[in-house]
């Protein structure tokens, strides 16, 4: 098997498989935080932040302790507490540096551990069998393709908080629908690189 | 009989009022993507259904020795096991369905129906009813996975094909969009925007 480029795992983890639109990883924050761009920014550097991290350690993890012990059958065990202890560490950072922000976050910085993509992208690692750097590009590509996406999101929403639509599709229908023409636009990056 | 009665409304309550997903709008992300078949929904659902099933009856079984403060790490340890459970038993058992749902199967473990329930009703309601409760989400879990990935199916393929079996098609030119990632947003958003029609009818009625 030919070894990936690196520039070909940047462009999968920003547009033709990004995380947010094509893979529905991390849709709560999606459609929780994207009321405002300044919120969106927020989760998005945190989510950027502990998936660089979290595939870093994950790799050392899985290729220096699991595998040389016969232990793979306890990765998803492993990474689900590697992942909580990141996040419980980011938390303690945000709020002691920047407490307006960790304000705004409210619930949602806590919930990264249970943030479907950053987990994702650890066991998509895995389960592509990345070396090092491939793990980390593929790490921080997924978080910036979730930052892209969250950003273009809440700026629509934000222009859009005073259009008139119809009562039933206030909130998450709109959201969704929005979700959709931005989902087809990204769609067609399929074609870019055939996979 | 009244007992009856709760267990029953109990049950219910899963695949009406307190739905996973147009209920509580949890788990979307399995929801979307898994859906481009009833196929693949169903076997997302069974999946599910067992980590909730097994992790509702072992967190309400041991609510009394786990300590409040590190409640959360502990449920997400017994889940975790159960979806490894899940994951090895599918991926021995049903080779074609595993490799259909990917990397969705091991992601189970973040699906926040499960911690939900674990959080808001096993630890704080016995075995018995835990069980029910589980049974009640799996139930109407399933019921949503289906019909967003019926909807899918027919307009994608123009025909649904369960298990090797056919069992509908229809005379349409198949859109394919339906069965990519843009046609899983538009269904969901129709669905949910049906769901607040109907709750807000419901409201201005005075029920």
């Amino acid at each position: 098997m030919v070894e990936k480029a690196l520039f070909t795992i940047l462009m999968e983890g920003l547009f033709i498989k990004n995380f947010l639109l094509i893979q529905f990883l991390g849709l709560c924050s999606f459609v929780g935080v994207t009321k405002d761009t300044k919120s969106a920014a927020g989760m998005s550097g945190a989510v950027v932040f502990v998936m660089a991290l979290s595939a870093t350690v994950s790799y050392l993890l899985f290729t220096y302790i699991l595998v040389p012990l016969k232990l793979e059958y306890l990765a998803l065990i492993s990474f689900i507490v590697v992942i909580a202890a990141l996040v419980q560490l980011v938390e303690f950072v945000v709020r002691k540096n920047v407490p307006s922000l960790y304000r705004s976050l409210g619930i949602y910085l806590p919930l990264i551990s249970t943030n479907c993509a950053v987990l994702g992208v650890v066991l998509l690692n895995v389960m592509a069998d990345y070396s090092f750097s491939q793990s980390i590009v593929f790490g921080i590509s997924a978080g910036l393709g979730y930052t892209i996406v969250m950003l273009m999101m809440s700026a629509i929403r934000e222009r859009l908080t005073l259009v008139n639509v119809p009562s039933a599709v206030q909130g998450l229908p709109h959201a969704f629908f929005i979700a959709t023409l931005l989902s087809m636009a990204f769609v067609n990056y399929f074609r870019v690189i055939p996979i | 009989m009244a007992d009856s009665m709760k267990v029953w409304s109990e049950f219910i309550r899963g695949i009406t009022k307190d739905n996973p997903i147009f209920g509580l709008v949890l788990g979307l992300c399995p929801t979307l993507a898994v859906t481009t078949s009833v196929e693949n929904g169903i076997g997302m659902a069974a999946g599910t259904a067992f980590v909730l099933i097994g992790s509702n009856v072992m967190v309400s079984a041991l609510r009394k020795q786990i300590p409040a403060s590190v409640r959360l790490p502990i449920f997400i340890i017994i889940i975790a096991t159960f979806v490894s459970i899940v994951d090895m038993l599918m991926e021995a058992f049903t080779p074609p369905l595993y490799a259909a749902l990917g990397v969705f199967i091991p992601l189970i473990v973040v699906n926040c129906i499960i911690i939900g329930r674990a959080e808001a009703y096993a630890n704080k309601n016995n075995v018995f009813y835990s069980l029910i409760d589980a049974l009640g989400e799996s139930a109407g879990f399933l019921l949503v996975l289906m019909l967003i990935g019926g909807i899918r199916e027919i307009l994608g393929t123009g025909k649904i094909v369960v298990f090797g079996h056919h069992l509908l098609s229809v005379p349409i030119e198949p859109a394919t969009v339906m069965i990519m990632p843009p046609g899983a947003f538009l269904t969901i958003a129709i669905l949910m925007a049906i769901v607040n029609h109907r709750k807000a009818r419901k409201l201005a009625r005075g029920g």
